[in-house]
């Protein structure tokens, strides 16, 4: 509610005050949701129903904590940007986000859904590239279809159960109402194959946008996940399979901030992995990974974006070896890096372990090797590859993009520098976080087996890697890796072609058949009526005019203008047919 | 800019570097099959038992993510960067 009246105020505020108004509105509103008591509230009467705006427990009440507290990370990191909307813009996402988390009922959640989706989208058109322009439209028309889903899902639930409430759904006896609800979610999660949309939208915005996407579309629906889908066994092999895809995509990307959106998906992955799962460990697993990863992919996104910034680049064709041109970007980024593989003392591993050792419990020991495998691709390209092919290796800078490279505004380095903060600080502390979970927590990262089976993947993944360097082996290409966003880009391109050529030329076909089949008899039926007309019409009223006038001349001989004559005439005649009546009704009669 | 000289420096030193880190990686692996100092009550599977078994997954794994996401990659998904442009 403060971000959007206050994100409606900004054009007012005059340019000297801009700055501290940018901090003022997103603290104010970190301090309310982490001052806000356990509790339903917020309750409008609308047409027949209850409408629950406020709903705090202990789920709802830590997602909305890092969303609030990464909107103040945001918006510190784009304070330098001069256009008003692009801040409105971003506080009206972040409010529908905050909506949707602490919507008591359904309806209350669709609306701030939606109102995610259709302010966010302007973070990807406001970098008016025409790339941009094309995917933020992709972007809306798939969250509108989610959305419609959604919507349809609810409204059947609805009718089913009298009852809008938004609690947890029967996972065990999925109706066709859950299901769709639970496209609606999964499609914001990514989870593929809905996912397409993520890589697709979030390279091509803003610099400081593509912080925000990243942080609230996807956790606000693994947060849905949360409240309404624990323990369906579904959201287990897809979270795995996600998990995987996201590794696999991101190995071979090019586009520095495609392959960390490429690994939201991957990471989204873990959390829905842990919904599935559905055990107290899993679900709280679930939400501390997603607070975690808000805050490193933020940091990431925010050393992709610094480095879009300053150098107007994110392919690493086109980057390298500028570790003597932006090192603190570089460490922040490592740092970031480095929490979303699982390094020991940072935020990844104290969250992330917390799934796997939840799938080893619940025996789902397929899932738990696999997430294993997925936090070798993760290192491999968020610590290794993204920080060795930017900052280091050879060097593929044009000289005026080397030339151009710096270290970003202090604003910016600020933002990431408390960001890489909170990572160390939630891996060191781990406390901080696990009070904060829904459920209470007994479980401890710090043991010498977790340790030494982490320091192992990871550091033998790096030997790997500096491996496949030395071979010559981790060299960067241009390219473009299809993914399955595929099938509307190129069906939305069938579509146009259809309405060009087949259905064109079912119209031109329509309008022949119509010319020949409709006009020429209708131009045949017109002459012959036309024809009927002169002739027998015409002919009828032309003879009964010339009757009429035969009668007349006729009667003209009778009448010779004297007045008795013509009224015994007409006496006469009124005589003779009354007789004739009476004539006739007699015979009748009998 | 301190920061970029003490990376320089590490670079400068490089043999040194790989040489600690390569000392660090088999410390790492002879730690792991001590039962003193890690304690492998918590494993979950027989595998889990042999000293450095995380160390394989690890590296196996990364070489096996490489090959197959870029023969991945060759299958077709990767093509020219102007592929959606009319």
């Amino acid at each position: 509610m403060i971000l959007i009246v206050g994100s409606l105020l900004l054009p007012v505020v005059p340019s000297r005050l801009k700055k501290g108004y940018l901090l003022l509105v997103p603290l104010l509103t970190f301090l309310q949701t982490i001052s806000m008591a356990n509790g339903v509230f917020g309750q409008v009467q609308f047409l027949d129903w209850t409408l629950v705006f406020g709903r705090v427990d202990k789920l709802s009440a830590v997602f909305g904590y890092i969303m609030s507290l990464m909107c103040v990370i945001g918006s510190l990191y784009g304070m330098h940007v001069k256009e008003d909307a692009q801040h409105g813009a971003a506080w009206i996402y972040v409010a529908g986000s905050l909506g949707a988390i602490f919507a008591g009922d359904l309806l209350t959640l669709f609306v701030f859904w939606e109102l995610m989706a259709f302010s966010s989208v302007f973070l990807i058109w406001f970098r008016r590239q025409p790339e941009s322009l094309a995917a933020g439209f992709r972007y809306l028309l798939v969250h509108v279809a989610g959305g419609v889903s959604l919507l349809a899902g609810i409204v059947l639930h609805c009718k089913a159960t009298g009852s809008w409430a938004f609690v947890g759904f029967d996972v065990h006896h999925p109706t066709m109402a859950t299901y769709l609800i639970l496209i609606g979610f999964i499609l914001n999660a990514a989870v593929p194959p809905l996912h397409g949309w993520l890589p697709d939208a979030y390279p091509a915005g803003t610099f400081n946008g593509s912080v925000f996407l990243s942080a609230f579309t996807t956790k606000t629906a693994v947060y849905a996940l949360c409240r309404g889908f624990a323990g369906m066994e579904l959201l287990v092999v897809l979270g795995v399979v996600m998990s995987l895809y996201g590794v696999v995509y991101a190995v071979i990307e090019n586009d520095m901030r495609r392959l960390f959106a490429y690994h939201i998906v991957s990471q989204v992955g873990y959390m829905v992995t842990g919904v599935g799962l559905g055990t107290e460990l899993a679900i709280n697993g679930a939400c501390a990974h997603a607070f975690a990863h808000i805050l490193y992919k933020g940091l990431l996104f925010m050393g992709g974006g610094a480095v879009l910034h300053m150098t107007g680049q994110t392919k690493f064709t086109e980057l390298g070896g500028l570790y003597k041109k932006m090192p603190w970007t570089f460490l922040f980024t490592l740092i970031g890096g480095l929490s979303i593989s699982a390094f020991p003392l940072l935020s990844g591993f104290v969250s992330k372990s917390m799934i796997v050792q939840a799938g080893f419990d619940h025996h789902v020991l397929w899932a738990a090797f696999l997430l294993n495998l997925a936090s070798i691709g993760t290192f491999y390209c968020n610590g290794l590859k993204a920080p060795y092919l930017v900052w280091f290796g050879r060097s593929h800078c044009k000289p005026e993009t080397w030339k151009r490279a710096a270290e970003p505004p202090w604003n910016m380095l600020a933002a990431m520098g408390f960001t890489s903060f909170m990572c160390v600080f939630i891996g060191c502390y781990t406390p901080f976080l696990y009070n904060m979970l829904p459920y209470a927590v007994d479980y401890h990262p710090y043991t010498s087996y977790h340790v030494s089976e982490s320091l192992q993947i990871l550091l033998f993944t790096a030997l790997a890697f500096f491996l496949l360097v030395k071979l010559g082996k981790l060299v960067p290409h241009t390219g473009l890796n299809i993914d399955l966003d595929w099938i509307y880009r190129m069906g939305g391109r069938a579509f146009l072609w259809a309405a060009r050529k087949p259905i064109q030329l079912a119209d031109t076909f329509v309008g022949e058949l119509y010319r020949l089949a409709g006009l020429i008899p209708l131009m045949f039926s017109a002459r012959a009526s036309g024809k009927f007309d002169n002739k027998v019409i015409d002919g009828a009223v032309d003879g009964l005019a010339e009757t009429v006038r035969g009668i007349g001349s006729r009667l003209r001989f009778v009448q010779r203008g004297q007045m008795q004559e013509n009224l015994a005439f007409a006496f006469a005649v009124a005589a003779a047919l009354i007789v004739i009546f009476l004539f006739a009704y007699n015979a009748f009669a009998q | 800019m301190t920061l970029a000289r003490l990376i320089e420096f590490l670079r400068d030193h490089l043999k040194v570097v790989v040489r600690v880190c390569l000392v660090a990686l088999a410390l790492l692996v002879l730690f792991d099959a001590v039962p003193a100092i890690v304690d492998k009550e918590h494993a979950h599977t027989w595998a889990e038992h042999v000293p450095g078994f995380w160390a394989l997954f690890g590296f196996a794994g990364c070489v096996l993510l490489f090959v197959l996401s870029k023969a991945f990659g060759h299958f077709g998904v990767t093509t020219r960067e102007d592929y959606y442009d009319e």
